[in-house]
């Protein structure tokens, strides 16, 4: 296993060399990320993240909650990707409880996943390719990631902050008209990924700036703990959707696209493959999405229709109940791993029997992707950073939790 | 689907990967395992830990090569008060163990895995910086989230939610 030295920069380690600052405002460094680089002329010869900008103490936070009102919080810790973490928790929380989910909220949930997917690999991807020059095709993707943020809204009413997960199942029905809208969009967007990369593949500038830039090694790349497209695309063949599957994923049919180069070109290979992939996937829910509740035949748990609260008395008091004591879950620890957008998103929960939880830990994929910046850049021009972090799709909100 | 109940007994569980590899390497070592839930918890000597984390991670049949996580549960006010708790994954084999080492609050420092796995260094400090836990043999144990002047670690049970006023 090979070893990397800590690296504090303070002071320059040498007279030729010199600290440069740079974030936390910077917009190449996706939100509040500062780094501090030593270089020596164009070449960094150490890097250092400095993290904590965003800290708002959300594990602190959900000890004090009911478990249904922590839903609510997990989407800020990724805030590009909530229905990723609102699945992650829910599932969490089942697997303490034991609960059986209906097939078809299952569906709907891998449906709506893998739009969250795609919508957040657009962002990645307008983002990346304009911190490297490539202006046009930011506005490219934020026009089909507007397409699926109204998709979003009609379900949850919410574009970004969805919480439309919920433990036992969904938080309502899906809406007359979602499905289809949801199908117009699938068939529309591989052509829309044509263009994508009609402007990047092949654009001899992007290549330049991408390929042979911040390697990483699939030896480093294990030892350093990175993950997900990270991990993949230094030739790392893993997939928790296909390796540990979750929420019906063994249901579904689809490759897991590996890189072998590991450079800033092999992981945006990997993601547009993914975004294709991706898309297969919500063909395949569309097409084959089973009848049924969308919530768990568990009345101490999920609340009740609306229509039966106002009608029957037992429903009325598992409501009134719910409501004002949560639901107690029996002691015990789960930790629940799902493949993100950026990686292993894990959640480990500790119960203590109460309807509190006792201990909730994220564990962030972005937050494990930064170690390996300081391996990607030392030793390489300071122009390359901003590809590298681009590269990585940090989120800081997941990295500060 | 009910839920099954905890299995503790060794015997029973020494055919996971990770249990059979600590049980040949040093049984003296385990102070404990448990199965629940689908996932295996076992519970290492402290002073053990960095040593049980290398085993596994070289071994042949099944690596655990891949650390997932590392935080930490604070018990207070019970003792042992902090257990440090490690997620690890094999990636050749898919499989998944929890290691677990249980830390008085007299003396909350515990042998760092940065040795093992370059990736513990943000983990352990994040552990340090949230439950004051620390890390002997860390090569840079400083506050990572919390500001360097900050007094006291959130996360501990002791420490309110509001923060001191």
């Amino acid at each position: 296993m090979p070893q990397f030295p800590a690296t504090t920069v303070a002071e320059p380690s040498q007279d030729r060399t010199l600290i440069l600052n740079m974030g936390p405002q910077h917009p190449s460094t996706h939100g509040v990320l500062r780094l501090v680089l030593e270089i020596d002329g164009e070449t960094v010869v150490r890097l250092m993240p400095d993290i904590g900008y965003l800290h708002t103490g959300i594990e602190k936070t959900c000890e004090a909650k009911f478990y249904q009102q922590v839903v609510p919080l997990t989407d800020r810790i990724d805030y590009l990707c909530p229905l990723t973490n609102n699945l992650t928790y829910c599932l969490a929380v089942e697997k303490l409880l034991g609960l059986e989910i209906p097939a078809k909220a299952q569906w709907i949930r891998v449906l709506l996943n893998e739009l969250t997917r795609i919508n957040s690999h657009l962002v990645w991807l307008g983002t990346h390719a304009m911190d490297i020059g490539a202006m046009t095709v930011l506005l490219y993707c934020f026009r089909e990631r507007e397409d699926i943020l109204r998709l979003f809204e009609m379900v949850s009413g919410q574009r970004m902050m969805t919480s439309y997960f919920r433990v036992g199942g969904l938080a309502l029905e899906p809406p007359l008209g979602f499905f289809e809208r949801a199908k117009q969009f699938a068939d529309r967007f591989p052509g829309n990924v044509d263009e994508y990369e009609g402007l990047l593949t092949g654009n001899p500038i992007f290549r330049m700036r991408t390929r042979g830039v911040a390697r990483l090694s699939a030896e480093d790349a294990i030892a350093l703990g990175a993950t997900g497209p990270t991990l993949r695309g230094s030739g790392v063949d893993i997939d928790l959707r296909r390796d540990s599957p979750y929420s019906g994923y063994e249901n579904f049919k689809f490759k897991v696209p590996v890189g072998t180069e590991g450079d800033v070109f092999s992981r945006y290979v990997c993601r547009v493959q993914e975004l294709r992939e991706s898309i297969g996937i919500v063909q395949q829910a569309l097409a084959g999405m089973p009848e049924g509740r969308v919530t768990a035949d568990a009345p101490k748990v999920v609340l009740p229709d609306r229509e039966k609260m106002k009608t029957q008395m037992e429903a009325l008091i598992y409501h009134f109940k719910i409501i004002t004591e949560g639901f107690t879950v029996p002691a015990g620890e789960v930790y629940q791993a799902v493949e993100s957008p950026r990686g292993e998103m894990g959640y480990y929960i500790v119960s203590d029997g109460t309807a509190k939880p006792y201990r909730v830990h994220m564990r962030g994929p972005s937050f494990a992707n930064l170690q390996v910046l300081a391996k990607m850049c030392e030793g390489h021009l300071i122009a390359d950073v901003v590809a590298a972090i681009g590269s990585i799709d940090i989120v800081l909100g997941d990295v500060d939790r | 689907m009910a839920l099954a109940p905890a299995i503790t007994d060794l015997e029973q569980l020494k055919s996971h990967p990770a249990l059979a590899r600590l049980l040949g390497w040093n049984p003296a070592a385990i102070q404990g395992a448990k199965f629940d839930r689908e996932e295996l918890t076992v519970w290492i000597e402290k002073g053990m830990i960095r040593d049980a984390c290398a085993i596994l991670r070289d071994d042949a049949g099944c690596p655990f090569n891949y650390l997932c996580d590392l935080t930490c549960v604070d018990w207070y006010p019970s003792e042992p008060r902090f257990e440090v708790v490690y997620h690890l994954l094999s990636i050749p084999k898919k499989e998944r163990v929890r290691l677990k080492a249980r830390l008085d609050s007299s003396s909350p420092v515990i042998e760092s895995v940065t040795s093992v796995w370059p990736a513990a260094n943000f983990y352990e400090r994040e552990v340090f910086d949230l439950f004051g836990v620390r890390f002997t043999g860390h090569p840079h144990l400083e506050r990572i989230l919390m500001p360097d002047n900050w007094e006291g670690h959130p996360l501990r049970k002791d420490y309110p939610v509001e923060g001191y006023r």
